[in-house]
């Protein structure tokens, strides 16, 4: 066990899997000889050349799409969109192609690659550096969704997407980068996707999230606790195929859920989970589930924390939950 | 080939009248009445046989697949027809070990490199004898086991796919060349800029085939640039451009040899744009009537590949009308056998619609799929 933040446990990741398999290749802006605007890609072109850690033109289209046909060819790409805000020149590939080709040719072209790419607001980022756009390509068959929260979990998670036969879109959530910090395990080590994790018991309101709001979330459940409501906090860790399992199992146990997410409110994965809360443990709920997400509005330079869903927000939620 | 020397205020912006393919810089080598310009075809007289056939193969294919269409018995088609000297020259001028992209005109390519007549009609019917089991349109159609990719629809997607594959097999010093398909539309797409942007940038071994046909649907080539030639455009990527005449099976072959070459020697890649005609609407969808006059196409029939080749094949190796009309005959006969096949092959199970959408089945189209079984059946498959 090593203490590493998400950037470091990343790059531990990143750095295991090429010396294991030498058909990875990293490629995007900046990700090369500057290792990244955020770091996370430091040292693997000095250790592994510029042949296999491409500064690429700046183009998130031109990125993915040879990203797409390095996978046919049969190497294994990890592509970086710097920020997921950025990702939108790529959606045509992503959606039309990347996550079609294993189903559109009957088998022959699986097209496996992890996509990383920062996500989620908190570091003043305006409207361009702040969003999160997971449920979009939720929405998209074929394509899996990963968003870790924890070091452990960005290296663990980011092996086994790294070995998944699918396409992964492999969410970082920036504000968190360095602020996360925990043990580690050194050389191979993964977490299953399509895990969750009951990151803390409790009996009377399931709380569920993912990313940078898993701290916001323990906050205000450590905060809901002292006026003497228990609160079970899941992060989902795989957004999709999520961990429908160990959501129901709490959410029959309580009886009470609270869904957090930056994303927007509408139609956001949020809804999607109450949906499937409401067909398969109707008869266990107590209360109305309750989302406590981004507005519906672009995301705000000034007002950021007000539109962030954070504890102090999370909390009032949880109490009228518990007490509805 | 240099695009400097066009004269702009002559030609106006990629203009598409037959004698902008009788322009200086177009490469050429079998003329309009079908003699020899140079004093090589690039290919022996069998050769120059085999690939007729494998045109006139493709387009009675062609011409089947759309009465078919109009007979209610397929649902669409999008074929090749008066492009079938770039397509069919174009896949010959590849070697074995490369790779070939489509767009979705190219199913005449695809058979001449092996895929089977049946698999494309299983393609046709979307039946469950379909590798992809019904899951694509008509002429969507994969074939990997003869190099080809996949075709899609999106207009430019396959160009920079194609791209990141040459430039694969380049990291692993596999010595192929990948050649993607496009039309004159495509230029205008984010991909053809990408694509050749990254291609110029790492000198990846690749070869650019634009199929100019002049229209884009309805929209004609002049609409889709002010550049005074597509082939113009490589310039801007630091490829060369070089325009041949698509109408013209030995241009378009030593066109393409010498840029499937010039690939494999690391030279990067090349920029091809082949004149021809779309002498068919955009598909069976599509009724051109309502926007280009079809007195326009007289002159693109006067161009026609197949015949051009044939009045060459007539004088040089005393092509006959018996030849021609058993050859017509031994095509309708291999497509009355794969018709009544596909025709005979049910609809692709219910169960196959959910498979392929990952490696394993997810819990939750486990559940859809078992709803979809349990329920009611809808019509009309």
């Amino acid at each position: 066990m090593t203490q590493m933040n998400m950037v470091q446990a990343i790059n531990d990741a990143l750095r295991f899997e090429m010396q294991r398999d030498d058909r990875i290749v990293v490629l995007g802006e900046d990700v090369g000889k500057v290792g990244g605007v955020f770091r996370v890609t430091a040292g693997l072109y000095d250790e592994f050349g510029d042949d296999r850690v491409i500064d690429t033109p700046l183009s998130e289209g031109g990125i993915i799409g040879a990203a797409i046909g390095m996978a046919l060819y049969g190497m294994k790409p990890v592509p970086e969109i710097q920020f997921s805000d950025f990702i939108f020149p790529a959606y045509d590939q992503i959606v039309s192609e990347l996550a079609k080709f294993r189903y559109r040719s009957g088998g022959e072209f699986p097209c496996p690659m992890v996509i990383r790419t920062p996500v989620g607001g908190g570091i003043r980022g305006g409207h361009y550096h702040s969003q999160s756009p997971e449920a979009q390509f939720i929405h998209v068959a074929g394509l899996k969704v990963v968003c870790p929260a924890t070091p452990a979990d960005a290296k663990g998670l980011l092996l086994s997407a790294l070995r998944d036969p699918d396409p992964v879109m492999f969410f970082e959530p920036k504000r968190i980068y360095r602020a996360a910090k925990g043990e580690v395990p050194e050389g191979d080590f993964t977490v299953p996707i399509g895990k969750a994790n009951v990151v803390r018991q409790g009996e009377q309101v399931t709380l569920v999230t993912w990313g940078a709001m898993l701290y916001e979330a323990l906050d205000a459940a450590n905060k809901a606790a002292a006026e003497g409501v228990s609160v079970e906090v899941i992060d989902l860790r795989t957004l999709w195929p999520l961990d429908i399992e160990t959501v129901v199992a709490s959410v029959k146990k309580t009886g009470r859920v609270v869904v957090v997410h930056e994303a927007p409110k509408t139609c956001g994965l949020g809804g999607e989970i109450v949906s499937l809360i409401n067909e398969k443990a109707f008869l266990h709920l107590e209360a109305p589930p309750k989302r406590v997400c981004g507005f519906d509005t672009p995301f705000p330079y000034t007002l950021e924390n007000e539109y962030l869903p954070l504890s102090h927000r999370i909390l009032p939620a949880l109490l009228e939950t518990a007490r509805f | 080939m240099t695009t400097a020397t066009i004269d702009h205020a002559a030609h106006g912006s990629a203009r598409r009248a037959p004698d902008d393919a009788l322009a200086a810089d177009v490469v050429r080598v079998l003329s309009p009445e079908g003699t020899l310009l140079t004093d090589d075809a690039g290919l022996s007289d069998d050769e120059a046989v085999a690939l007729y056939r494998t045109m006139v193969r493709t387009r009675v294919i062609d011409e089947r697949a759309v009465m078919l269409q109009r007979q209610g018995r397929i649902g669409f088609h999008i074929g090749s027809l008066g492009e079938e000297a770039t397509v069919i020259g174009s896949v010959y001028a590849m070697r074995k070990q490369d790779w070939m992209f489509p767009c979705y005109r190219e199913f005449g390519g695809a058979l001449y490199r092996g895929m089977p007549l049946q698999r494309y009609f299983d393609n046709l019917y979307g039946n469950a004898n379909d590798p992809a089991k019904g899951r694509q349109m008509p002429d969507h159609w994969t074939y990997r086991a003869a190099n080809i990719g996949s075709v899609s629809s999106p207009i430019g997607t396959q160009i920079t796919q194609a791209v990141g594959f040459a430039w694969a097999a380049r990291m692993r010093k596999d010595p192929l060349v990948a050649m993607v398909y496009f039309g004159e539309g495509a230029t205008s797409s984010n991909e053809f800029h990408n694509g050749l942007n990254f291609a110029g940038v790492f000198k990846t071994p690749n070869v650019f085939v634009c199929r100019n046909n002049g229209w884009a649907i309805s929209v004609p080539a002049e609409r889709q640039t002010a550049s005074a030639t597509f082939a113009a455009k490589g310039v801007a990527y630091g490829i060369p451009g070089v325009r041949c005449d698509g109408n013209d099976l030995f241009a378009v072959i030593k066109t393409t040899r010498e840029a499937v070459a010039r690939a494999a020697r690391g030279e990067g890649p090349t920029l091809i744009e082949a004149l021809t005609y779309r002498m068919s609407g955009h598909s069976t969808s599509d009724d051109p009537t309502r926007y280009r006059p079809e007195e326009g196409m007289s002159p693109w029939e006067k161009l026609d590949p197949v015949l051009r080749l044939r009045r060459y094949l007539e004088k040089q190796v005393g092509w006959s009308e018996g030849e021609q009309a058993a050859l017509e005959e031994q095509v309708a006969s291999e497509l009355k056998k794969v018709i009544e096949v596909a025709e005979a092959a049910p609809a692709p199970a219910l169960e196959s619609l959910f498979d392929d959408v990952y490696a394993t089945l997810p819990w939750h189209l486990q559940e859809q799929r078992a709803e979809l079984l349990a329920g009611p059946r809808a019509k009309g498959h």
